[in-house]
């Protein structure tokens, strides 16, 4: 399987740089890539793509009737990332994390951040994920945000941005985990010796996080999977972490207050339950304190949480920071509060509720991306270039209607890989979403992370809703260096 | 464990023992088939009798015939107990219990469910009724099996072995009940070599015919009654198989074995104590129809005490917080 017929065709390639010669770090696998039979790789992407429907590793598509679960595609190349390079993003996603934990909490109490003037109060009142319930509460350790993932992507200049943060329930770092197990199995030969970095102890690590922001009360804590149930999209990876961890997997009728504590039915009566990671937003949580009409929380739990008896994770009232308003601000946030400059920049952003941004954004809506600023999933947004005239219209409208809700980028031309389609290597533009755990004792950032691939030609759409796919994702170790212990298969070929 | 996760556990494998048995059951007639071909008229309608709702059949399919009572049995989705519905049913169960099953048992459901759903697998079930049906029962074992040998003998594991415990000990009531249905040609076929060949049908049916073979030699029917419903080692007999259930639900609770801490222990105690000593003879005097059809009256009673028990805890009166 060769590569000579590979075109970056002017972007950005992560594996080959701009005259077509592999990237130094990306040698040895174009190398081993090369050397297979004709066919193989093909024939090892089919197993591995019946080695994830075997194991149910599947997501299931809202609004279908039947035929609802899919395995999310996978592609067997890898996308590689330097040790020189994920140091630095490493140190990046840390300070990002810790400034805006730092925010949440201000905006929860004292506002500083809005007192001091750098950011405008009308913005915070504004902001829909913005809780009013939550004003005053002081989770353990005063950590709100405990996992997030955070969207990066690579821009034609070679740059890496931050594109969004995800504070509330992040998803698909189960897919890392998956994608590597099945990689190693399928390609062993290719994987073995390359110094890649572990992601297999994540599971671990997240227990660790969630143990250490448990309630002072527990000894040895209780920790559950809160899950909306087995038809939301991302269960498979509810369940994948539960098991992991080793914990219950419960969903909101399982749970209710009891005494003052939050427990669990089981076959032995209730049993306390001490911290909860809630795969569930922070409107469904508590009928009694946020939607009325949910049928998926737990009534009371905020009651038992402002007492200190029960840690959620991540805390309500995140989601603030996951406004894209706001995500415009944080490198001010991390100037305010570390006062240092942000090591990873964000994507140039205009604010459509600024008159000058506005006017700008509406006279350029055929080439700026324009996106809601409180969706996730890649819903409700365009991308101007990719759109169509009554597309631009309506947004237009939306955008003169409720200029708070949008925000409009410079379309970015995203970095890409090379991707197995038919029986030939094509380009695919990709993002990368690390994650971020942030526990009592310290921050860490999962070496690795999920690289997502929009399959269709030319599409800048990533978001397994629209038909994006994923790949394994290789952070290397540093050579000959400290890490080699920590290294995937480090010691020799297998 | 929480209740909801120890009852899919429970319904899962309830579920997957009942594709099973739906397929051994099949497995009666196919065996007939090839034994009697040419006395086999109306064998079909029997099938339907014990193992369905024969109601909804006619309405749905009208006769009785080879084609129609795979169909129904088989990939009905309409029909709850049908093969499909079972495995589909199960799957569901081990996707909500997934990370509470071992993967090992997880991926051998799953696998099931992707077999019997593939594009062709109606015909070759259709072309091919011996090797389906024996891929099915496979499938169950392959299940069985990767539970055994991968899950610590904890909660779950004792929901699992009740499932299947019950499940089996319904269904071979039901096995056995073909032979109520099946007709022979008149009453002077009673003890012929007819009669024999419907009690051998009965047995590989079970996958008893070796077993008993060793414990009895000669096909008799009161032996053949001894065997599948009161015999203490043969795992699929009815008393064995609620000794396993009685064996786990007393792990489960704790509670001494021979004594009772609520109504499931209770109901299923003194079931068993009936069934150990009763005697095939007074069976037989009885009728053997209608004491089948007592014992799955009994295991139904077992199954709704073991829901009250473990499953339908009621909210916040039993707080046992703290």
């Amino acid at each position: 399987m060769r590569f000579d017929s590979y075109q970056t065709e002017g972007f950005y390639d992560e594996m080959f740089d701009a005259v077509g010669s592999p990237r130094v770090e990306a040698e040895p696998l174009v190398e081993r890539i090369q050397s297979l039979p004709e066919g193989e790789l093909r024939r090892r992407h089919q197993a591995a793509e019946r080695a994830l429907m075997r194991l149910g590793i599947t997501f299931n598509v809202y609004g279908d009737g039947e035929g609802t679960e899919r395995i999310f595609p996978f592609d067997i190349v890898p996308r590689i990332v330097p040790w020189e390079e994920w140091e630095r993003l490493e140190r990046g996603l840390a300070q990002r994390i810790r400034a805006l934990n730092m925010f949440i909490d201000d905006l929860y109490h004292d506002q500083k951040v809005v007192k001091d003037g750098v950011v405008p109060a009308e913005l915070i009142e504004s902001c829909t994920s913005f809780r009013p319930q939550c004003v005053g509460l002081n989770p353990p350790g005063g950590i709100w945000c405990h996992i997030t993932g955070t969207d990066l992507v690579r821009s034609d200049d070679g740059n890496i941005y931050v594109l969004e943060d995800n504070l509330r329930c992040p998803s698909g770092v189960s897919y890392v985990i998956e994608n590597r197990s099945v990689m190693k199995e399928t390609f062993p030969m290719v994987f073995s010796g390359l110094g890649v970095r572990r992601v297999e102890d994540y599971a671990e690590r997240l227990l660790a996080t969630i143990e250490s922001v448990a309630p002072p009360h527990a000894s040895r804590p209780t920790i559950v999977v809160l899950t909306p149930g087995v038809y939301n999209s991302a269960y498979f990876e509810h369940s994948f972490l539960a098991k992991e961890m080793g914990v219950e997997l419960v969903e909101g009728r399982d749970l209710a207050v009891v005494d003052g504590y939050v427990c669990m039915r089981t076959t032995k009566g209730f049993e306390r339950v001490d911290a909860i990671y809630r795969r569930l937003d922070d409107d469904f949580l508590d009928p009694l304190a946020f939607r009325k009409d949910s049928m998926l929380g737990v009534p009371g739990i905020m009651d038992v949480y402002r007492q200190g008896r029960v840690t959620l994770v991540n805390a309500p009232g995140t989601g603030v920071a996951d406004d894209k308003v706001i995500y415009s601000y944080v490198p001010k946030i991390i100037q305010y509060y570390l006062d240092q400059e942000a090591i990873i920049p964000n994507v140039p952003t205009y604010l459509c509720w600024i008159e000058e941004d506005r006017n700008y954004v509406l006279d350029h809506l055929a080439e700026l991306v324009v996106k809601p600023a409180n969706e996730s999933g890649g819903y409700g947004m365009m991308v101007g270039p990719h759109a169509t005239k009554e597309t631009h219209e309506e947004f237009r409208r939306r955008i003169l209607d409720k200029p708070r809700n949008y925000i409009a980028q410079p379309t970015l031309s995203l970095s890409r890989v090379p991707t197995l389609i038919g029986d030939a290597f094509e380009g695919r533009h990709v993002d990368l979403r690390p994650y971020i755990l942030y526990g009592a004792d310290e921050i860490f950032v999962l070496p690795g992370g999920l690289t997502r691939v929009a399959l269709r030609k030319g599409s800048l759409v990533v978001n397994s809703s629209q038909g994006g796919g994923s790949k394994d994702t290789w952070v290397l170790s540093p050579p000959n260096g400290q890490w080699q212990s920590q290294s995937q298969n480090g010691g020799g070929d297998a | 464990m929480l209740s909801r996760v120890a009852e899919s556990i429970y319904w899962l494998n309830r579920y997957i023992e009942r594709a099973e048995n739906v397929a051994r059951l099949v497995d009666v007639n196919l065996h007939l088939l090839l034994d009697l071909p040419e006395m086999f008229e109306g064998q079909w309608d029997a099938l339907v009798h014990v193992s369905g709702d024969y109601e909804d059949f006619k309405e749905r399919h009208g006769e009785a015939n080879q084609s129609s009572v795979i169909e129904f049995l088989t990939f009905d989705r309409e029909n709850p107990s049908s093969i499909l519905s079972s495995v589909m049913a199960a799957r569901e169960n081990a996707r909500s219990t997934r990370e509470s099953i071992t993967s090992e048992t997880g991926e051998a459901i799953n696998e099931v469910y992707l077999s019997i759903t593939a594009p062709g697998a109606k015909d070759q079930a259709i072309q091919n009724p011996h090797e389906f049906f024996r891929g099915v029962r496979r499938a169950s074992h392959l299940v069985e099996g990767a539970n055994s040998e991968t899950s610590s003998r904890n909660e779950g594991w004792h929901f699992a072995r009740m499932g299947r415990s019950i499940e089996r000990a319904d269904k071979t009531t039901r096995i056995l009940d073909i032979k109520y249905f099946l007709l022979l040609p008149d009453i002077s076929h009673v003890g012929t070599a007819v009669d024999d060949i419907h009690w051998g049908a009965v047995l590989r049916s079970a996958g008893a015919f070796e077993m008993y073979r060793k414990a009895y030699g000669k096909v008799t029917a009161n032996s053949i009654v001894r065997f599948l419903l009161l015999d203490a080692q043969f795992p699929r007999s009815v008393r064995h198989c609620l000794t396993r259930m009685d064996k786990s639900l007393h792990m489960v609770t704790g509670t001494p074995e021979r004594s009772y801490s609520n109504s499931a222990e209770r109901r299923l105690g003194q079931f068993l104590s009936e069934l150990e000593y009763a005697d095939e003879r007074d069976i037989m005097r009885q009728g053997l129809h209608e004491y089948l059809d007592m014992l799955q009256t009994r295991i139904n009673e077992v199954g709704d005490a073991l829901h009250e028990t473990f499953f339908a805890l009621k909210p916040v009166t039993e707080a046992a917080a703290g």
